[in-house]
């Protein structure tokens, strides 16, 4: 390892091939066959090792709970649209039900209303005609009583009147019979 | 990239390695080497993405564990559409090498740090490990029947002595080929980072010449940007190189 120690000395000397490989190109150096290759094969040997055992079967398993929690979640996603469907088509037959019921009770109501309506309507048309009878009889009576009334005026006049005009007692059954006659 | 003050203008100063705790074991010299140092560092950058970024699991992950999921999930694709569903069993490594030489590259591409993959020696001992593991595992999943990988079907048997060999010769040139298309990509691409550079100082020191030194400046911006570029398609290739290779172990009668 001596030439390795010197070549740091040589640097400053002209020819670059100075050190003690002069004739080798570097890379083909033979001295550093067994070094090179022993410590790849250390390296590279714990490297693979660290691979294969750890990282790989890691990036693995990461890889697929990703791909299963991705699964997972899409599946759940559709399980949920499916029953929000579910639940919109539920909900929609119950308000169609809900609909007819109502408008069924609204149509009930209002015929037992017009029913209860047309009832009280009859009932107090009824009432009306019997008090417009009523009513009309006693303005027929009273009618009927003035008309009478008017007619013993009308004799009572009359006879006023004869007397005035002819100074002469006048008989009352001749004069309520004249009336009688003159009476339409 | 080049050390600060290095004795001149050497695009391949970079690339030396140095010891840094010297270490023998057995007789065999296992020094702690600047390139052991950021072999640790690449691998320290992975676990901090992997293992701190994902130690909350979150269902709703942080910045890092986004990251962490994104490398997984990319390298996951590439494993299974290349090499199919029984080659999910390489995962493990095609990931670690993709993320190990991903994180080599990129902090490579920072000044004052050492390019991993510039190192011929490892990437081959990644590129015959991966051939010898491919024969291993074949012979060990399909006994002598795997050796039919060369015999390619439907071929009549009077070219076989010609086909057979050339098969033989793709097979073997395969860790050739893995190794060098990673190390020589990276080791230009360093290299040619260097040399602009270079040509700023000399220029900068060249009296009226020193008008030109921004051109090669903006070259350099330009070759970061693809040396970006060629840090991660570089990873990738060989991560996706080695998942086709993989297949030839799982199924070798095609």
């Amino acid at each position: 390892m001596a030439s390795q120690a010197a070549e740091g000395q040589v640097a400053g000397t002209e020819v670059p091939a100075s050190n003690a490989h002069a004739d080798v190109f570097p890379p083909f150096d033979t001295n550093y066959f067994a070094p090179q290759i022993i410590w790849l094969a250390i390296v590279f040997g714990l490297l693979y090792l660290l691979m294969s055992k750890i990282a790989l079967p890691r990036v693995a398993g990461i890889l697929s709970s990703r791909r299963n929690a991705v699964d997972d979640d899409l599946a759940a996603a559709a399980q949920a649209q499916f029953d929000a469907s579910q639940a919109a088509t539920a909900h929609e037959k119950t308000l169609a039900e809900a609909k007819a019921r109502a408008q069924a009770l609204g149509q009930q109501a209002h015929a037992e209303a017009a029913q209860a309506a047309g009832a009280r309507r009859a009932q107090l048309e009824a009432d009306l005609a019997a008090k417009l009878a009523d009513a009309e009889k006693q303005i027929g009576e009273k009618k009927s009583a003035a008309m009478a009334n008017v007619e013993s005026i009308a004799v009572e006049a009359t006879h006023a009147i004869l007397q005035q005009l002819t100074g002469k007692p006048v008989e009352a059954g001749a004069v309520a019979a004249a009336v009688a006659a003159a009476k339409p | 990239m080049s050390e600060a003050g290095a004795p001149v203008l050497d695009p391949i100063h970079q690339f030396h390695v140095k010891v840094i705790a010297p270490l023998h074991i057995f007789g065999v010299d296992a020094s702690f080497t600047n390139a052991a140092l950021f072999m640790v560092i690449a691998a320290l950058a992975v676990v901090v993405v992997m293992l701190i970024g994902t130690s909350s699991r979150n269902i709703v992950p942080s910045r890092l564990q986004t990251a962490a999921e994104a490398f997984y999930e990319f390298s996951q694709d590439m494993v299974r559409q290349t090499a199919g569903e029984d080659g999910m069993r390489f995962f493990p490594l095609v990931f670690t090498l993709f993320m190990f030489i991903l994180a080599c590259n990129v902090i490579g591409l920072w000044p004052y740090t050492f390019e991993v993959m510039a190192q011929i020696f490892v990437t081959a001992t990644f590129a015959f490990s991966i051939i010898f593991l491919v024969v291993g595992y074949g012979v060990y999943k399909h006994g002598l029947h795997w050796f039919n990988v060369f015999k390619p079907s439907g071929v009549s048997p009077f070219m076989l002595p010609f086909i057979v060999p050339i098969e033989v010769l793709s097979f073997i040139s395969r860790p050739v080929t893995l190794s060098v298309r990673l190390f020589a990509n990276i080791l230009a691409g360093h290299i040619m980072l260097v040399v602009f550079g270079g040509f700023v100082v000399m220029l900068l020191g060249a009296g009226a010449y020193a008008l030109l030194a921004p051109l090669p400046l903006a070259g350099i911006v330009l070759l970061t940007a693809f040396e970006g570029l060629v840090a991660v398609l570089q990873a990738y290739v060989f991560a996706i190189l080695t998942c086709v290779y993989l297949v030839d172990a799982l199924h070798p009668g095609h």
